[in-house]
This record gives C-alpha cells, structure tokens and sequence, in this order.
C-alpha cells in the first residue's frame, strides 16, 4: 500500500519535473517502485524485466536522445518553466478530485472472477502456449531495429 | 499448418533478401512480389492446402493459434493486391536503390503484422500484431523524413499509443472474467458475464481503441496528416489495407467476439454516421489531392461501419464486401494519384488541368475507380453501397440508411469535382510537358480497374460463393 | 496487511491505476515538448502494467500475466527507440522539438 503511494508521488514528480532530465529520473524512480510492487505480487520475472528494461534501458534511449536533440535555449527554458508552474499547478487537484469520486463511488460490486485453477509453475511453461507472441517480439524487434536504421541515418538532408 | 505459413513465409523472405549481399538487394523487388500473388493463391484456396493433422510437419515445432475463415480469405486477398500495387509504385517514385530495399523490406514486415492479424484467434497476439503494423507504419510514414512525414508519423504515433493504452486496459479488465486471452475463452467467459459494468466499459474501451486505429469520427485527427504526407506507395498502403484491417477488420472480428448487441449496434451506427458525413464533407474542401482521398476513406470506412451496426448478416456481407471494394478502389485512385504527383510534380488539385489528353489510362482508371467509390452501377461499388443502405433499412434504421444515401450524393460530388479539376478542360498552364506515366505505375492501375469492373460485373456470381458461407458463420 | 478480499484489491489497485493514467493523460495533453510527452506515454503504459499484474494477483494467474507484461515491456522498448528516432529527425530538420511548431499541414 505505501509502495502504491510511492509509484504515485513519483508520478507526479515526472509529471511536474522541470526539466526533462528530471523528468526522465522521475520515469526511472517510477519504474524501479512499480518492479518492487510487481515483485511483491507474486510476478518476479516481470519484475526483473521491468527493472532492467524500463529502469535501465529506456532511460538509456532517453538520456542518448535528449543528449543528441540539444534542448530548447535557457530563455526558453526559463519562460517555459514560468508557464508551466500555472499548468501544471492543476495536476494535484485534478488527482485528488479523482481520488475523491472513486472513494465516493465505492468497490464494484457483484463481479464474479474466474480464478485460475492451476496455477503453472514458472512463466518459462507459458511460453509453450504464447509461442505466437514470442514469434510476434522477434518481428517487432527486427521492425524496430529496420526503424533505427532509417531513421538515425544522416541521410541527405532534404535535397529535394 | 498452412496459416502459420502465412507468417513463416515472408520471415524467411526477409532473411533470403538481406542476407546475400548484392543478389539479395536485387531479388528483392521479384521475390516480395512473388510473396504476395503466393499469398493470396494460398489464400483463395486454404481448404485444398490446409492439413487438418495436428502433428503434421511445421504444426509440431510451431504451435500457435491461428486460423483462416472467409473473412480472413477477403482481407488476405485485399493485402496481396494492394502490396503488390504498392510495391509497384515504389519502383516508380523517386527513391535509390538502398530505399527502395528498405522499403520492401518494411513492406513485408507490415505484411506479416496484418497477415497475424488477420488469422489471430487470441485477443492479446492481434494486439500484438497490431503493434507490428503500426510500428511499421510509423517507420513508413516518415520514410523520406521530410517534416510532413515527420508531423504524420508523429501524429499517428501519439494516437496509436494511445489506442494501445486503452486495449491494454481492456484485456487487463477482460482477464478478470476470462480464463485465457483466446477467443473462445472470452465467449465463454462472457456468456455469463455480459452485464456487468466492468465488462462493459472495458469492450467500451477496446472498441475506442480500435476505432484510433480505423481512423473512426471522433479519432480521425490523425488520418488526413498521415496519408497526406507519406510518400506515394505508403500513402496506397495505408489507405488500401492497413487502416482498414487494424480498424475495421478488427471492429468486425471484436464484434463477432462480443455479441452484437443493440448498444453496441447504435455506437456503431452513430459512429458510422457521423464518419460518413465529416468525411464526406470536409473532402469537398479539399485542394490537396491526397488529402481529399484520405477525408474519403473516413467517409467510405463510416460505411463499412454502418453496415457493421446494421447487425444482420446481410450487413455484415455488405461492409466485407464494401470492405473489399474500397481497398481496391481507393488503391486504384492513390495509385493514380502517385502517377499525378510524379508527372506533374504536385498534388495540388487547383494547379491541374485538362491532363485527360495527356495521361489517358491515368484519367481513364481513375474514372472507374471515381465511380466505384460514388457508387456507380454497375461498378462494385454501386453494389456494397446497395447493400449496406438495403441491411439498414431491414434493420429499422431508416435515418442511417437516409443519411448513407445522402452522403452517396456528396461522395459523387466532390469526386466530380475532382475530376473535372484535374482531368477534363482546358489543359492549364504549366502543365504542358506532361506524358503519360510509365508502365511501372500504369499496369497496376489498370489492374486494379479491371478488379473493380469485374467485381460489378461478377456480382450476382460473388454474392452466391460468398455471401452463404459468411451468414453461416455468423449464425452459429 | 492488504485485505484479502479480491473485490476489495480490484478497487485499491483499480483505484491507483486510475490516478496514474489521468496523471499521465494529462501530462501529455498539457506539454509542449515531445520527448515529455513520450514520458507520459510511458507513464500510461506503466499504469497498464500495473493493472495487468494485478488482474493476474487477483485472479491467481500470475504466469499468463508476466507473459503478457513482458511483451508489452517488449512493445514499450521499440515504441520509444522508434519515437526518439523521430524526435531525432524532427530536430534535425526543425531545430527544436516544440510541438506547436509541428502544425504545418492545414485542413
């Protein structure tokens, strides 16, 4: 329960981060809290993937892409974070009025949940039955890999 | 055996064309069109090819859960056209050597995105191919990397993410109820769980998901900037097949999944509507060619959304067959377009002229396929279109079919227009030295004209092999 | 600690998910900058995760969810590599990454 708090608050530090750096950081906190919580509900291979991909990877891909786009000037900066305070200001009262109208709306009632009979050992036996998916990431990872390569090239810059 | 070929077989393509170094980069082109005519051969005739033994060769190092019913035979045969026609106009525009090897590489993974999701018999691998394609279409669409394409892709990115987030959500939701992700699983979980509000906003949710991807009113932002400002054989791409199999096949295959029911009907049929009319209007303002075709595919997937609400099976027929016929058609008028732009070095309407002397197969297929999409007899068109305004009308949905037939008459006019514009007339200034296209562009069109004649021609044939199989499938 | 009553998890991690997403929601239909607003799609998606290993706490199929989870994490991964890889290219051509700039196509 106090890790739920936690990933929230880390969320709304991302969300409110002033520069997007911090912002990333605020992504990385998030993500490393939400791999606990997922550790702790009894999922600890999602766990690890979590913590290493999100936590580690993507956070890697942003920082090399805002290290390559040089971001806006300091000007800039400074006159977009006067903005953004009265923006942003509204975040934490829209979530609190959220959490409001969900307390006032009460737990769903009268859902009747399939629960799993047997529960398959390790998440490795799964990948029997899901082989369509694993055979759907090799795809994906060729496309994104096929993605890089168009984009990140220094092509000729519209010579047309 | 023979489905999961469908998405072995263009892997393997892939390999063979990057692997050798230079014999590969050549035989790119023939191999991937080869891939295609095979595809839809394989498609037409599965039940020949298809062994039903489990154990048999592939099936027991491969199992995975993927099927092949009429309908999926309509989209494949859709996909294998349209590729090859935009295979085509890629030989066509001005791309070097090492593009247009990425491109038909790009090509045939979007290829085995839609063929997965075509044949899926599980909720979360048609997510996951739909990822494929999309991702693949990102990666097109900004392919020349100019900032038009750039804006597109980004635009489409940031909904399709969104529509992601939100079929996440609802098979999250769907998994409470549900023992498994599969298809029939979810049948049986919500024959007894149909009603309940959880269940219920989540297939709300699902089927907002799906209409970002279809380009459905009120998601459609993304759609006008996306066609418009890829390049020429992604812009037939896009509107030929993708969005209408990550859209509307799915809507169809989700529709099959959930039960029909009455809610579901007038969503759809508001939706549908509302698509219809924006899109038919807003096309009339058009001066950007391609722009004007993409207002007219929202325009034209409305209808096969209506006739999806219509919730009979003759107006399921009729949006699988309109399905089918706009895939061709639109194709044909953005394959046309393609030679436009190439020729006359823009796409804006206003500057054409009077080019019917100068393009004559140019101008004659695209006043097929013009007709075709304003519903035309006897052209294939005519028919879908008939067919849809005839289900919503043996549905009591007299209003919608008055508005399907009203927007029919806009439809008219702004392709009219179009034509008058760009075709007839006086030939306009500039646009002297302006010949014919090349062979490479004009063979596909014609192709796809004849398709579409055939279709009207053929009909009374199509509707006795088609139409019967498919209202089995939907009565059981 | 956690009451064991499955309708009573449902609300909490239900409830949670729920704040997270308008969180991210709205930073992303708040910024201006894209690279911010590929962190927000991120957020959502997070908030996606959790729900999903909770469905999968809930419902005693943590197996079946960790399968899926992890191909979402897998579609996350090549999602934002492609977005960085626009952003990159917009920046090359835009010299910024301001998103009211990128409203060039009328109509």
């Amino acid at each position: 329960m106090v890790l739920l708090v936690t990933m929230t608050l880390a969320a709304i530090w991302t969300v409110m981060g002033r520069s997007l750096l911090k912002a990333t950081i605020g992504l990385a906190v998030t993500s490393a809290v939400l791999s606990i919580i997922i550790f702790r509900l009894g999922s600890p291979l999602a766990a690890v993937f979590e913590l290493s991909v999100c936590t580690g990877l993507i956070t890697v891909v942003f920082v090399s892409t805002i290290s390559l786009t040089k971001p806006l000037t300091h000007k800039d900066i400074t006159e977009m974070s006067r903005k953004r305070h009265k923006r942003f200001i509204y975040l934490p009262v829209i979530l609190a009025l959220t959490a409001f109208l969900i307390i006032r709306s009460g737990a769903p009632k009268g859902l009747i949940m399939s629960m799993g009979e047997s529960v398959h050992n390790v998440a490795e036996v799964l990948w029997d039955m899901r082989q369509l998916d694993m055979f759907g990431q090799v795809i994906l990872i060729i496309a994104g890999a096929l993605g890089v390569v168009v984009l990140f090239a220094e092509g000729k810059n519209g010579a047309k | 055996m023979m489905p999961s070929l469908l998405i072995l077989i263009p892997l393997f393509v892939i390999m063979a064309i990057n692997l050798p170094k230079h014999t590969g980069r050549r035989l790119a082109f023939y191999l991937a069109l080869t891939l295609f005519a095979a595809q839809m051969v394989l498609a037409v005739f599965h039940q020949k090819f298809f062994v039903t033994s489990e154990a048999a060769g592939i099936d027991r190092f491969f199992r995975v859960d993927l099927s092949i019913d009429y309908l999926g035979v309509a989209a494949l045969v859709c996909m294998g056209l349209v590729s090859m026609s935009s295979l085509f106009v890629s030989r066509y525009m001005p791309l070097d050597e090492p593009e247009r090897f990425k491109f038909t590489n790009l090509l045939v993974i979007m290829s085995i995105g839609m063929c997965g999701i075509v044949m899926a018999r599980d909720i979360f691998s048609l997510y996951v191919f739909l990822e494929i394609t999309a991702i693949t279409s990102f990666i097109l669409i900004a392919f020349k990397k100019d900032i038009y394409g750039l804006e597109g892709a980004f635009k489409y990115l940031m909904l399709s993410a969104i529509a992601t987030i939100f079929m996440l959500l609802s098979i999250a939701a769907i998994l409470l109820v549900s023992k498994d992700t599969s298809f029939v699983s979810i049948s049986e979980a919500l024959k007894t769980s149909a009603g309940q509000p959880v269940i219920i906003a989540a297939i709300a949710v699902f089927l907002c998901g799906l209409f970002i991807k279809g380009g459905i009113f009120p998601f459609h932002g993304w759609l006008p900037d996306a066609y418009a400002s890829s390049p020429a054989p992604v812009s037939v791409l896009l509107a030929g097949i993708v969005t209408k199999v990550a859209g509307v096949y799915t809507i169809i295959r989700v529709t099959m999944l959930f039960g029909s029911t009455a809610a579901l009907n007038n969503v759809l049929l508001s939706l549908g509507a509302l698509s219809v009319l924006v899109g038919a209007f807003a096309a009339l303002g058009q001066d950007n060619f391609k722009r004007m075709l993409a207002y007219s595919s929202i325009s034209q997937v409305g209808y096969i959304v209506l006739g999806i609400g219509a919730g009979t099976p003759l107006g399921i027929f009729a949006a699988i067959f309109h399905f089918f016929n706009h895939a061709m058609f639109k194709s044909l008028l953005f394959v046309n377009g393609a030679a436009l732009e190439k020729e006359t070095g823009t796409v804006s309407m206003s500057k054409m002229g009077g080019l019917s002397q100068a393009m004559p197969v140019t101008g004659w297929t695209s006043v097929v396929g013009m007709l075709s999409a304003a519903g035309i007899p006897p052209l294939a068109g005519f028919w879908s279109k008939l067919l849809i305004i005839v289900a919503l009308w043996q549905a009591g949905r007299y209003a919608y079919a008055g508005i399907a037939v009203f927007a029919g008459v806009v439809t008219l006019g702004y392709l009219l227009t179009m034509q008058r514009k760009v075709f007839f007339g006086k030939l306009a200034a500039g646009m002297d030295g302006v010949k014919e296209a090349g062979f490479g562009i004009v063979m596909p069109s014609i192709i796809l004209a004849s398709i579409v004649v055939l279709t009207g021609l053929l009909f009374p044939f199509l509707l006795q092999s088609f139409a019967i199989p498919i209202k089995e499938m939907l009565t059981h | 600690m956690a009451p064991s009553n499955p309708s009573e998890l449902l609300y909490i991690f239900g409830s949670f998910t729920i704040l997270l997403l308008v969180a991210g929601f709205y930073c992303l239909v708040v910024t201006r900058s894209f690279l911010r607003a590929v962190i927000a799609i991120e957020l959502l998606i997070k908030a996606v995760t959790l729900f999903f290993i909770a469905v999968g706490y809930i419902t005693g199929k943590p197996a079946l969810t960790q399968a899926l989870v992890i191909t979402v994490i897998v579609v996350e991964v090549v999602v934002v590599v492609i977005a960085g890889g626009i952003a990159i290219s917009v920046f090359r051509k835009n010299d910024s990454l301001d998103i009211t700039l990128l409203n060039k196509m009328k109509g």
